[in-house]
This record gives C-alpha cells, structure tokens and sequence, in this order.
C-alpha cells in the first residue's frame, strides 16, 4: 500500500519536452512561473496561458494528467477564488451586509485561479519530463555559481540523490515494519486521531534505527568506492546544449517580450 | 609467487579505550597471493568481517600491519591507491548503491576518481557486460532482484578496474537463485579477469569453490588450506561448531565405519560418484 507512492511522477517519454537540457528546462520553465505573475491583463495573460497550453500538447501526455495534479490545490483554487471575489472595487454586483462582490473582484477571481492553475500545470510538465536524476543534475550544474559564496552545491546535490534513491526503500521498510508489528497485535486503523499518531510510535523507532544503520552501510560503500566529496570529481554524463535547447530559449524570450509589450500598451485589469 | 596482500600480527579492538582485552582479531598473520580466489568461513563473531574491511583500509589494525601489494593501510597517502585496488562488496545490496539508474551508480567510483567521461562511459560497459547487466543499464535499482542488485554493486567496484575484490557476505540475503547468479559471477571475475577474490561466507557449498580456504574462529585463524584440506579436518571444524558440506560429512562417517573411500569429496556429484563406485566394487 505505501508503496503505490511515486515521487516525482516522472513519466518516461520522447517528446521535444523530454529531450530538452534539464537546465534549460529548469530555468525556462521558472522563468514562465514569473512571467505568469507579471501579468497584467487578461491579453497577456492569454498569451501566457496559451503558450503553456502548447508546451502540456508537446510533451504528449495526456490532458487528464494535468488535471488530475490540480486535484490536489483544488481547495486551495476554490478558496483563493472565492476569497478574491470579495476583495477589489469597482460596480457593485451583489452585496450583504459587509460583504460585496464587485467586477474588480471578479477580475481577480477569475485572473488568480486561471494564474494558480497554470502554474501548477507548468510544474508538472518539470516533474513529469524529467527524470529524477536529470532533475538534481540539473540543479547541480545551474546551482555550481553559487559555490563562490561558499554554498555547498556537490554535497547538496549528493544528499538529493540520495534522498531519491532512498524513498521506495524506505517506503517498503515501513510497508514491512507495520505488517510486523500488526502480526503482534498492534492496532494502527482503529482510534481517535491521538491513538493512531500512538500506534506509529512503534513503526518510526525501528524505522529510524534502520535508517541510521543503512546510513552507515551507506557512508561505508560509498568510502570504498573512493568517495572524496566534490572535490576532483567528474561526471560520466555530459549534458550540453542541443538546437532544441536554443530553439526554446529564443520562442520563450519571444513570449515573454510579448507579455512585458501587452502589460505596456494594455490597461491593467490587476 | 608475490604476495599481494600481507597481514602481519594483526590485532583489533572496535574501543580502543576499552580497558580489557577483547580482540575482534587476534593475532592475525595471512598472505595472498595475486589472482587467488580464497574463502573465509567462520560463524558469527568469528571476526571474518572485520579482517576483510582490514584489507582497504576502512579498518585501521590497532596493532600490526596490513600491507596491500607494497602499500601500508595505515598510511594516508595510500589510501585512495589501495581502495582503487581492493573493492569491498557488502553484505545488504540495497545500502551500497548509490544513484537511483543502475549505470549512474556503476559510475560513481569512477566518477570519484576523477576520470573523463569518454572513458568512465566505456568502464562502465565493460563492467555491466562482465556482470551480466548490461541491459539493465538504464533501470532503477529498485525494480531489480536481490541477486541482480547484488551484481549492479559488484559492477559498480569492478568498473574501478581493481586487483581484488572482497565480498563480505554478498549472497547472506539473496534467494538460491540470486546465490547462484553472484558466485558464478564471481568464479567468471576470478578465471577470465585473473581478478583476486576474498569471499567471506557461512556458506560451506561456496567456500568449497574457491582455491583456498581460511577458517576463523574467535578472532583468531583455525586452519587455512585447499578445500580438501581443510574440509578433511571434520572433527576440528565440528569441535567449533562449524558445518561441512554434506556430501563430505555423509563421506566422513561412512569412512569412519571402516568403509574405503577416497579422502577428498566436496559435493554431491563426486560423492555419488564415490559411493556408486564402492558399491560396484
């Protein structure tokens, strides 16, 4: 059962999308996560959420994906929307008491969820075109700048590797220890909130010390493997830029020249 | 012939503080010889899995030597040369890989060392081809078996190009078929890549493989020698409650009920063939 988690939700495919650089994926893909706050009024904002459109069809994963992954800030689109609505100025259109909706409200509104949910979508064409590894590989090379300021970009990305690689294990640890400790009687689905939180207590401890003990196996294999932290250290693969990579960039600098020229000619609705 | 590795009057105590004097080896004195295949068996607590994480200096003796092809592991400056010679295996595949693909793990060691791409690309080939998983390369480790796992790990030292590799208990928790699919692994890295092979076990039907077989016993060395040899010494291994494979043992009484049989029997083939042969007179 606790193993049906995937994390990442990495969806292996050959898409334009998927092949691109991670870190060029990485950055374009944030910096269209800004421009969608940039926006202005609902011609730019058109223009943004159509060019992210384009980009959810071209990495050929179904529509129904995406959608399932606003399920999840479903509550979080409904609330912002509804508590927007309340908020700004202009004709009133209904009113109670204190509370009023006004055109300005539903601008907002509509502007925040249409911003909310593309941003999510936009995430998930990261997550769902990217492998895992790619994933802190590309951070790593995007991040190396800021081991002048004495960050420790190797030993972060190590830990994240590790992190990722470590998760299904764990996972099916804990799937284990909990059918070991139910096979002695222990109840974990029954009771208030405060017994379960209880019932846990004796799945975590063996857990940890598990934990700590692979940590240390870990530590041991990876010494013996001449691990000397980032230092002299090179890597097998080599990502470099493909005219997919340059192609992106330049359509993407298009897109957002086009958004900053509409938030200049057009009145702001926002 | 040269002697690869040297272990000369070795000692070891996990808390040096401690004030009594328990050894977890004691005494120690062992060579081998390069592209030897040699078994340590011994039960739990022997000190078998300890003397093998002497041999690239994760273990430091506390007293005596361990000198590997000329290079003390006490000093610093050797360290990295001798880990590069002498790869360690452990026992639980799934705590040494390191990388979520198969192949970025078989990478690493390589990686650490620093080589250019181009060349850490065709180790790792090599390495996946000599074990057997290359078409798994670009595989999650946790899709794999245990046995599979195991081989990826193994890989992942073998890609280093060592002189040795030391497997401390590789198939303690893997299925017969996984057990089979890493000693024939091995045995393979041992005949055809004249690698050495330390194999650590409490498994007598592997140790019988190999060229030589060293048997520890509370820290200390009991008996060291060829397969017959020391799986000849029933009673010994008995007395430290140690097992002997069967087909020897079955051999063992049936000789010492007076019956004429040959000295050296190590499995179940030549038993039978023993026993058929004595029958038909």
């Amino acid at each position: 059962m606790v193993r049906d988690i995937t994390l990442g939700q990495y969806m292996p495919g050959k898409s334009v999308i998927h092949r691109m650089d991670a870190r060029a994926k990485i950055i374009l893909l944030l910096m269209l996560l800004v421009f969608i706050f940039v926006c202005r009024n609902f011609i730019s904002l058109a223009t943004i959420s159509l060019f992210s459109l384009i980009i959810i069809l071209m990495t050929g994963i179904s529509l129904v994906k995406y959608l399932k992954s606003l399920k999840f800030i479903l509550v979080i689109i409904i609330f912002t929307g509804i508590l927007n609505l309340f908020y700004g100025s202009g004709d009133i259109i209904w009113q109670w008491q204190f509370l009023k909706i006004t055109w300005g409200g539903v601008n907002n509104a509509i502007f925040t969820i249409i911003r909310i949910s593309v941003m999510m979508m936009i995430g998930s064409v990261l997550t769902y075109t990217t492998s895992p590894t790619d994933l802190t590989d590309g951070l790593e090379r995007i991040m190396k700048p800021l081991g002048l300021l004495h960050v420790r970009v190797h030993e972060i990305a190590m830990m994240m590797t590790i992190a990722l690689r470590f998760i299904p294990v764990l996972l099916e640890e804990t799937d284990k220890i909990m059918n070991a400790q139910k096979a002695r009687g222990a109840d974990m689905e029954n009771g208030n909130i405060f017994r379960r939180v209880k019932a846990l207590v004796p799945v975590l401890i063996p857990l940890l010390i598990s934990a700590f003990r692979r940590a240390g196996d870990l530590a041991m294999a990876m010494e013996c493997r001449c691990y000397n932290g980032g230092k002299g250290r090179t890597r097998m693969k080599i990502m470099s830029l493909s005219i997919i990579d340059i192609f992106a960039v330049i359509v993407s600098f298009l897109i957002f020249g086009a958004v900053i020229y509409s938030n200049l000619v057009y009145p702001a609705v926002i | 012939m040269e002697d690869f590795i040297r272990v000369e009057n070795v000692c070891f105590q996990y808390d040096e503080n401690e004030e009594s004097n328990s050894y977890a080896l004691n005494n120690i004195n062992l060579s081998i010889a390069r592209g030897e295949f040699v078994a340590i068996v011994g039960h739990n607590g022997s000190g078998k899995s300890t003397l093998s994480k002497h041999f690239n200096s994760i273990y430091l003796p506390t007293l005596g030597d361990v000198i590997i092809d000329g290079m003390n592991t006490k000093e610093d400056d050797h360290i990295f040369e001798i880990r590069k010679k002498v790869g360690l295996v452990l026992q639980n595949p799934d705590n040494q890989i390191v990388a979520g693909v198969v192949e970025e793990d078989v990478a690493f060691g390589c990686e650490n060392l620093g080589f250019p791409p181009e060349e850490i690309r065709k180790r790792v080939d090599d390495a996946l081809r000599a074990v057997g998983m290359y078409e798994y390369r670009t595989h999650s480790p946790d899709k794999l078996s245990g046995g599979q796992k195991q081989r990826v790990a193994i890989a992942g030292i073998i890609a280093m190009k060592p002189e040795c590799i030391v497997l401390d208990e590789p198939t303690a928790m893997l299925d017969p078929q996984g057990r089979d699919e890493v000693i024939n692994t091995v045995i393979q890295l041992n005949k055809e890549m004249g690698i050495t092979i330390i194999l650590i076990t409490h498994y007598m039907e592997e140790a019988v493989l190999a060229d030589r077989v060293i048997v520890m016993d509370s820290g200390g060395i009991l008996t060291d020698g060829t397969p017959c040899e020391v799986f000849s010494k029933v009673e010994l291994l008995k007395k430290h409650r140690l097992n002997v494979p069967q087909a020897t043992e079955l051999i063992y009484r049936l000789k010492s009920c007076g019956y004429d049989l040959p000295e050296c029997v190590l499995n179940e083939e030549e038993c039978v063939q023993a026993i058929a042969a004595l029958i038909k007179g």
